[in-house]
Formats: structure tokens, sequence, C-alpha cells
């Protein structure tokens, strides 16, 4: 699956079904993470307390985001670093090309982050001929097979060790053991190389503090660290919703990121950085530039999906989402997958290239349910579904079908004689024991994997009219 | 007490049996029971589809047909929680229908939910043999938060076993129209729900939402597995018939 899926939606889900490595991959994978939860929950004790907190600490941040915005990029400037808006992805790239080329940059080595994902850095990077190296296993992984991430967390998750192997055998030029720690050795070798020699390093930022203009970065792997100290340039490309008011606040979200995600209570590497190298500071970086990506986030603002930027990437949405698990994350075609992607993404781009995305969940409400900052997830499903049958974007078919649901409704006559109907054109088609193995219309969808039953011979209201109001009697099967 | 049954479409046209089951219960826990016929869909097929305004039509024929109502008792926990949740947001923004969909939110409870909680039945004489699963809906868990009700409700039919569903808390895969639109999804959804209860060994299934059991026990019977459908309602109602038959069995 290449970085441009161009299948559509439909054929997008049908590979992932019949893919049972994947299948059974990201079961696996969601049964470790949601354990881990569950447990991190308990040890947590008042998680209820917490997302309260996290959820206000959210909300008031977004409510004043230019405020916040405004204090954190004063602050960045005056610990000496550079603070570049871009309202859109080209803008973003732009930057980051013009600074490339400024510095003769012949590589440069990234610590995972979803905008450069969102604004195809990599792509960019390379057309100019600059090298960017992935330094996270799991991102490496992906970039070696040329796919998007399928998880927010776990970008890999999708991959079992042996199609790992396969793929660094490719770049050793020779068999590889299947062995984790093994492979884990080949790809620590082959980036440290890349390390010592990068010009730029480029991360993302998991949040930003603004009283002091500091970058929060969370991982569990030391390669954070080394690609925001050791190239002379870094480059922090964030989301403009990423911000934190205090270093209070910092606290009550980031105990609650590990612990949705993968159920650690804090991940091995916390890393905060508050501007570039100063005079008397052994290392780090001469100079650093914070990229602040609108790229569509600024569509929320003051709408109904406002609070989908109080979203702080944990994945626990994903990791609960039965969809999710049957279908992995490449099938949502974006790359924010799962329930936040269905969200996200129609209100990062619009609909016209997402517009199934908002069906693809059943309501079924696990996500809001897992979300640590209580973004009504769902609900957000139901409200984008809104908004495409206002622009009539649903088949004319189904507009029709529930005009004349809304008529039945209006008239209960007219209801009623609807069940009528239904009860005279299925029940002769239904066997012996009531049910029907195929159907029409809609029917025949549902009949592809199930029975459906036949109306009953007599519908609830005309027992209740004929005895049940007096009293009844005792029902039998 | 006077207790309004809110029947749901489904179960008026093709479970009328669970309707039944909730009037002879209710019946027999002293309540007087009728039933409004001007009553029609909660709306949730619209609401859900994204068809707000049809939806909102729905609404306002439900809360007319139950406007001198005291309690409303439904036995669908996604029809219950629809009310609950979704009336009152649908007329946010409307001075004249808002308070009426929020009294009438108010009056409506899930069956088992008033039954414990309002009623505060503690035992029915009931009794059932066999070894029964029980499927948490989604809209009636997370929606309505009831877990133990339905639960408590079961353990009072001596003679039937009660054994846990493996994830019990994941969806079975219904979703409305999510089952004919994302069919294919819908039906590996529905697939492992069926491989956990297989897992239990249970030759019964018990669940508090007709929309979703319809949707396993359609599966269940492609898939020709022996597995027989109740609704609480319904299993508790046949439990007390067995239950009077022993006591004074017939002549
Ligand atoms: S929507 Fe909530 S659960 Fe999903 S990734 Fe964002 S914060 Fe985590």
């Amino acid at each position: 699956m290449s970085l441009s899926n161009p299948l559509p939606f439909k054929e997008r889900v049908e590979q992932a079904l019949n893919d049972p490595f994947l299948r059974q991959s990201l079961k696996n994978a969601q049964a470790r993470f949601r354990e881990g939860k569950q447990k991190a929950g308990q040890a947590l004790g008042n998680l209820e307390e917490w997302r309260t907190r996290a959820e206000a600490i959210r909300r008031h941040t977004i409510e004043h985001l230019d405020y916040y915005l405004d204090l954190f990029a004063t602050n960045v400037e005056k610990n000496g670093g550079t603070v570049f808006f871009a309202e859109t992805e080209q803008e973003a790239v732009e930057y980051l090309i013009r600074l490339a080329k400024a510095k003769q940059a012949q590589t440069v080595i990234k610590s995972k982050s979803m905008v450069s994902e969102e604004t195809h850095v990599n792509h960019r990077l390379e057309e100019i001929g600059v090298e960017a190296i992935e330094s996270d296993l799991g991102e490496y992984i992906i970039q070696l097979a040329k796919e998007m991430p399928s998880h927010i967390i776990a970008p890999a998750i999708h991959k079992n060790r042996k199609q790992i192997a396969q793929l660094f055998s490719a770049v050793a030029g020779e068999e590889l053991p299947e062995d984790t720690s093994a492979l884990t050795r080949f790809a620590r070798h082959q980036l440290r190389d890349k390390f010592l020699n990068a010009n730029i390093g480029i991360s993302g930022c998991n949040f930003a503090v603004a009283e002091t203009g500091s970058i929060v970065l969370v991982s569990n792997e030391g390669n954070a660290r080394l690609t925001t100290t050791l190239p002379k340039t870094h480059v922090v490309m964030m989301g403009m919703e990423r911000i934190v008011p205090t270093w209070e606040d910092l606290d009550a979200v980031l105990s609650l990121l590990p612990r949705s995600a993968t159920g650690q209570k804090i991940t091995s590497y916390v890393t905060a950085l508050t501007g570039p190298r100063r005079e008397n500071d052994q290392d780090g970086p001469e100079e650093m530039h914070v990229i602040i990506v609108d790229n569509g986030r600024s569509n929320a603002l003051g709408t109904d999906y406002q609070s989908i930027l109080h979203c702080i990437r944990c994945g626990a949405c994903l990791n609960v989402c039965p969809v999710y698990r049957h279908i992995g994350g490449h099938a949502y075609g974006s790359v924010y997958p799962g329930p936040i992607g269905a969200v996200l993404t129609p209100v990062l781009k619009g609909f016209d290239q997402w517009e199934e995305l908002p069906y693809a969940s059943s309501l079924c409400g696990a996500c809001t349910e897992a979300c640590p900052v209580k973004i009504p997830l769902h609900d957000m499903l139901i409200d984008l579904r809104r908004d495409e049958v206002g622009q009539k974007r649903s088949p004319w078919i189904e507009r029709l079908a529930f005009r004349l649901f809304g008529a039945a409704m209006k008239y209960p006559a007219l209801y009623r004689l609807g069940l009528k109907m239904a009860k005279y054109l299925l029940r002769p088609q239904a066997g012996e024991e009531g049910f029907l193995n195929k159907g029409p219309g809609p029917l025949k969808a549902w009949t592809q994997a199930r029975d459906f039953p036949a109306p009953a011979p007599e519908s609830f209201r005309e027992w209740w009219e004929r005895q049940g109001r007096h009293g009844g009697e005792p029902h039998g099967r | 007490m006077r207790v309004s049954l809110f029947i749901t479409c489904l179960s008026d046209c093709f479970f009328p049996r669970v309707g039944q089951a909730v009037v002879h219960l209710l019946r027999r826990h002293g309540c007087d029971v009728d039933f409004p016929l001007e009553q029609v869909c909660c709306g949730q097929p619209a609401y859900n589809s994204g068809y707000h305004e049809e939806a909102r039509t729905a609404a306002k024929q439900l809360i007319r047909a139950f406007k001198n109502a005291q309690y409303v008792v439904s036995p669908s926990g996604s029809c219950a929680a629809m009310i609950r949740h979704y009336y009152p947001t649908l007329f946010a923004a409307d001075d004249e229908w808002r308070d009426k969909a929020q009294q009438f939110a108010d009056k409506v409870y899930e069956f088992s939910q008033f039954m414990v909680n309002i009623l505060k039945v503690s035992s029915v004489d009931a009794c059932y043999e066999g070894r029964a699963t029980y499927h948490h809906s989604c809209h009636m868990m997370r929606g309505l938060g009831i877990y133990q009700e339905p639960l408590q409700l079961l353990q009072t039919i001596k003679g039937l076993e009660v054994a846990e569903l493996p994830y019990e808390q994941d969806c079975c895969g219904f979703g409305g129209t999510f089952a004919v639109k994302m069919k294919e999804i819908s039906e590996q959804m529905v697939d492992e729900k069926v491989e956990h209860i297989r897992s239990t060994q249970a030759d019964i299934l018990v669940g508090s939402d007709m929309a979703c059991l319809m949707n396993i026990e359609g599966r269940l019977k492609r898939l020709g597995y022996p597995v027989k459908v109740f609704h609480v309602a319904e299993l508790l109602y046949e439990g007390v018939q067995r239950y009077e038959s022993v006591q004074s069995p017939a002549v």
C-alpha cells in the first residue's frame, strides 16, 4: 500500500478484510493495549476525576487558543528560537524547504511527527534531493515499506516480525533472523550514522507549554533526544492545538497520555526543550525553528467540532474501536485512522475525498468512553452525517426513504399502514421458522450474512387492541 | 403506579411477544399499564443517519403521544437512550419544544432500569433451566449507564446459569444502517460476537435491545448455531409461567 492510497474506501476495506495477518496483528495489539489501559486506569483510581480535569484544561486552552499561541510564540522567541505560523500544508513545507536549502542539507533525521506525515514532508524533501530518515523504529519500518502509519502510537502495528525481517533483510542484503532484539540492533546500527551526519533534525511536539515556550516530547525510544540535540538545526512541526498553558496543566495531560495509549505510567523518555543551545550549554542545536501548523484546524473553531482540537493523540479510541480492529488504519486512507481520524480528517479536509469516513462506525460509543479528554467522538460522527445530508451527499434513494419515514412519523395512520405493508410483503417470503434468507432493497445487504425475521402475524398493537388492554393472556413461544 | 409503554417499532412489528411480556410483568408488579396508540418510532434511524429534520418530526409525535404519561417504559435501551440524550439536543434551538423534550426525556426508562430502580423489584418468582449469557448493548451500557440491572433480574431466575460473555462491552456490529452500509465490516463484527457467545457454551442469549439481538440471532441462524435468543423481559416472563405451572400443575 503506497503513501497515497488511490483505492476507493470500499476497496481499501476489502483489502484489509482479506488480510489475515493484518487482522491477527491488530487483534493482538488491541488486546494488549486494552488490558494495559484498564490496569493503568485502575491504578490511577479516580480516572474520572483526571478525565474531567484534563478536559477542562483542554477546553480552556482551545477556547483561548490565540492568547496561548501568542504567549507560546513570544516565549520561544525570547529563548532564541524562531516561530513560523503556517496556515496551509504548502506554507509549512515551503518554509522547511527554504531552510533545508539555506543549510545545504543533505540528510534530515526525523522523530515521529504526525504533522509531518500530514504535510507529506518526506516526499517533498526527497523531491529536492534531501534524504529524510525516520528514526523511530515503527516509522522506520513503514518508511521502508513505503506505507502510511496505521496507528497513532504504533505506526507499524499492522506488521508482524516476519514482515519486518523481510524489510530489513532487503536493506541489509542478507537474511536477518526474525528475532526482535536482532532486528532492533540492526535498525539502531543503520540509524547511528544518519544521526551523526544529519544536518537537520525534525521532530513533532506532544505538548507545547505556553508559559515558558517549551516543547515536550514523549517517547519510548531514545531517538527523539538524538534528533533534537545532534543536528545543528532543530525543526519542530506541531499542530496549532498542541498547546497547554502551564507546567501544572502539562502534568494532568501527561499523566493521561501514556496511560491511555499503552497503559504505561510514564514513557521511557519525556524530553522538554526550551530554546536552542545557550552559550554555556554542552550540547543542543544552534537553531530551533518551530512551525505551527493550521492546515484546516481552524475550520473546527467555533463549530460543533471545536472539541476535536482537544485531542492529545493517545490512540485510546483506536484501541477500543471494533471497526478499527477489523480494517486497520490504512483503510481509513488518511494520516489519522480510527474514530479520531473519522472525525478529524473530514473536519480538516472537507468531505470531497472523505465522505465515507463518518459512516465507518457503528456508533457504539466505545471511543467516546475511552477518550481521556472526553471528546464526544460518536456524537460528532452523527453531526458529520447531518452535515453531509444537509449537503445532499447521501444517496437519493436514502433521502427518499427518510422523507417517507418523516411523513409516516407525522401521520401515525401512515406509520401503522407501513408496518402492515411490511408484514404482507415480507411474511410470504419467510421460511418455516419465520426468517428470510434473502430480501429486497436494504434487506439484500442484510441477508448476505444474516437471516432476517419476518414481521409477526399479529403486531403488538393489534394484540393490544384485541385483548392486551383488557389483561391479555400469557404468551408462549 | 401508571406506566405507559413505548413499545418501539421493532418490537411492535417483529417481536410483539417482548411487549406482551413487559405488559404482564409490569402488571404483576402492580402497575397500571397503558399503550398510547398514537406512538411511532423514536426517530433513531433518521437521527443516526443524519436526517435530523425527520428525527424531529418523529420526536414531536412521540412527545405528543406520551404527553399525559407519568412513567414511560421501553423494552429497548437504545430507544430509551435516544430519547434521554438526543431529544433535548434535537430541540436545543427550539424554545417551544425544548422543555417538552426534556420533560419527556426525564420520564423515559428502559425496562430493567425501571423494574430494579423504580419498582425496586428484587426478585421475580421464575424458573428456567439453562445456561445463558448476556449481551450488553452499547447504547444501554454507554448511553444509559445500565449494567447491573438486567443481570440482577436474570439472577432471580431459578435454574438459570449465567456465563460471562468475553468482550461483553464490544459492539455486535448492528449500528442501524451501518449493518447495511458497511455490511462487510458489520459481518466481521457479528461473527466475532457469535464466536464469543459460542465460547461460553451457553444455549441461551439474552439482551435488552431487540435490534442487536435481531442482528446476532440472524447470524446465529445463518451459521446454524442453535442458540435461543431472548429479551430479558421475555425470558423472565417465560420463567414466571414455568414457575407457576410447577406450583399449580394443570390437572
Ligand atoms: S480522540 Fe481522545 S482517545 Fe482518540 S486519540 Fe484523541 S485524545 Fe486519544
